[in-house]
């Protein structure tokens, strides 16, 4: 194992960078889309509501791969080529933002309705309640389940291999196919994927939590 | 009656402060509100008392225009506040005639309602700020005045989470009250209170009648606190005023059979 270290983890850590941009991007995708979807569905015009639920249904009802094949070889038919590390990141984001977009919308009809009211007596406009005082505390609830998210968003970023990005998952599948070590190449990739789990997401998460309750008042 | 029946605004000579006119509010078939026609004077203090589903509440809601009207008009200091002028008639009001006018409308609900994520002082700055445009030095001298008057100058810093029911509730009437209104709204802000904090909310009410000229309109289930600082009582029963009159007469000779009945009933209940 430590040989197998040795002469891979120069390629084994470039896999795992690509996974983490792959990752990082793919959730700033995602945390706009279900925004703008959550918020579209709260809206009080048709067309806005109408558009984000064909969102949300289509990304949430179908397969993140064929999203992910569809982005990259049937878009160029239509004329719109994205290179593989955008059309990867893309895809990722766009499903789990469907995800989140119901996160939003129910978290923000979570929102106690005497906050609107009290909100609405000193004459906010609809945009300056939803902005001062509806998103803060909703972004407090939402929290949790999008930790949730965050970690599939992670492992949903391992199928980008499969458009040639080269990922973590991608390294390991060309270490074992040149080297046939598949338990040493997948069992590597296993833990790198659970270790940035562990590690990265869910510990920042519950201090993004903490410091929102501190900001309530509530620590 | 049709709307173009209704004034476009009302005469000089007859402007109540507030003027409810043939005001109707039903939820489907059920009718909650029936033909009120209520006038609040300049100044004046009116309570508004009657059992559950009477509608009381709803009378608040409406004028803080929560609630939208079936039929009918009302008028805020002559000028209509559910409708606006068009082409020479009244029609519905939209969200920015709506939103003008009832920035002269204070309210303070039963759950008080401030926002968790602001402190006191925060909470009484944010309507200033974002809806008056003031800068962020007169928010806060304003509020930091008023909330001396409600004595929570020295919890300013502290978040809802951490005050007492009534310590929000005085929060709560100070923050309405930053935005200057004309007309103060109470929804039974003493109901979700413990016994021993009402007093500490209700002296706040007892000197803003003494010493402001606002208009206030409160509905309340203290019968003692109601006539002690009221110019008029109110009676809704079953949607409709079944009787109104000055405290003293009214706690001490009601007319009207409902009116004992319930006053029995309250005593009783004491």
């Amino acid at each position: 194992m430590w040989d197998f270290l040795q002469t891979y983890g120069g390629r084994i850590a470039e896999g795992t960078a690509v996974t983490g941009a792959q990752f990082g991007l793919a959730t700033a995708v995602a945390l706009l889309a279900a925004l703008a979807a959550g918020l579209g569905r709260l809206s009080d015009h048709w067309p806005v509501r109408a558009a984000a639920t064909t969102y949300v249904e289509i990304f949430r009802g179908t397969s993140l791969l064929v999203q992910l094949y569809w982005i990259f070889y049937v878009l160029p038919l239509f004329g719109i080529s994205l290179p593989k590390f955008t059309a990867g990141f893309l895809s990722v984001g766009l499903n789990v933002g469907a995800y989140g977009a119901e996160i939003v919308r129910g978290s923000i009809l979570s929102v106690p309705r005497g906050q609107w009211e009290a909100a609405y007596a000193l004459s906010m406009s609809p945009l300056k309640r939803m902005r001062r005082i509806i998103l803060p505390q909703a972004f407090v609830l939402m929290l949790p389940p999008w930790g949730n998210l965050l970690i599939e968003l992670l492992k949903g970023t391992a199928l980008v291999a499969l458009i040639g990005v080269a990922d973590l998952m991608f390294v390991a599948k060309q270490i074992n196919g040149s080297t046939f070590l598949s338990a040493e190449a997948f069992g590597t990739a296993l833990v790198i994927y659970y270790l940035l789990a562990r590690v990265l997401i869910t510990p920042a998460m519950r201090r993004l939590e903490r410091s929102m309750a501190r900001r309530l008042g509530r620590a | 009656m049709e709307l173009s029946a209704y004034p476009l605004e009302l005469p000089p000579d007859d402007r109540p402060m507030v003027r409810f006119m043939n005001v109707t509010k039903s939820y489907g078939s059920l009718v909650v509100l029936d033909d009120l026609n209520l006038d609040i004077q300049r100044g004046e203090m009116v309570s508004v008392i009657g059992p559950s589903g009477s509608g009381k509440t709803t009378v608040l809601r409406m004028l803080m225009t929560l609630e939208s009207i079936n039929g009918g008009v009302i008028y805020i200091d002559g000028k209509p506040l559910t409708h606006m002028e068009r082409k020479g008639v009244l029609v519905p009001a939209d969200e920015a005639h709506l939103r003008r006018m009832r920035a002269s409308i204070g309210m303070c609900f039963q759950h008080f309602n401030l926002f968790p994520h602001m402190t006191a002082l925060q909470n009484c700055m944010e309507g200033p700020v974002q809806v008056l445009g003031l800068s962020k030095a007169e928010a806060r001298d304003r509020s930091e005045e008023l909330l001396k008057m409600v004595g929570m100058i020295d919890k300013k810093d502290q978040h809802p989470s951490r005050l007492s029911g009534g310590q929000q509730q005085r929060v709560a009437i100070a923050r309405a009250l930053a935005m200057r209104p004309r007309i103060m709204l109470f929804d039974e802000v003493t109901s979700a209170l413990d016994p021993e904090v009402i007093g500490e909310v209700t002296e706040v009410i007892r000197r803003l009648v003494a010493e402001h000229d606002l208009t206030m309109l409160m509905v309340t289930h203290q019968m003692g606190f109601a006539r002690d600082i009221s110019d008029r009582i109110c009676f809704f029963y079953k949607g409709k005023i079944e009787e109104q009159a000055a405290p003293e007469q009214f706690f001490t000779n009601p007319q009207r059979e409902r009116t004992q009945q319930f006053l029995r009933a309250v005593k009783d209940a004491d």
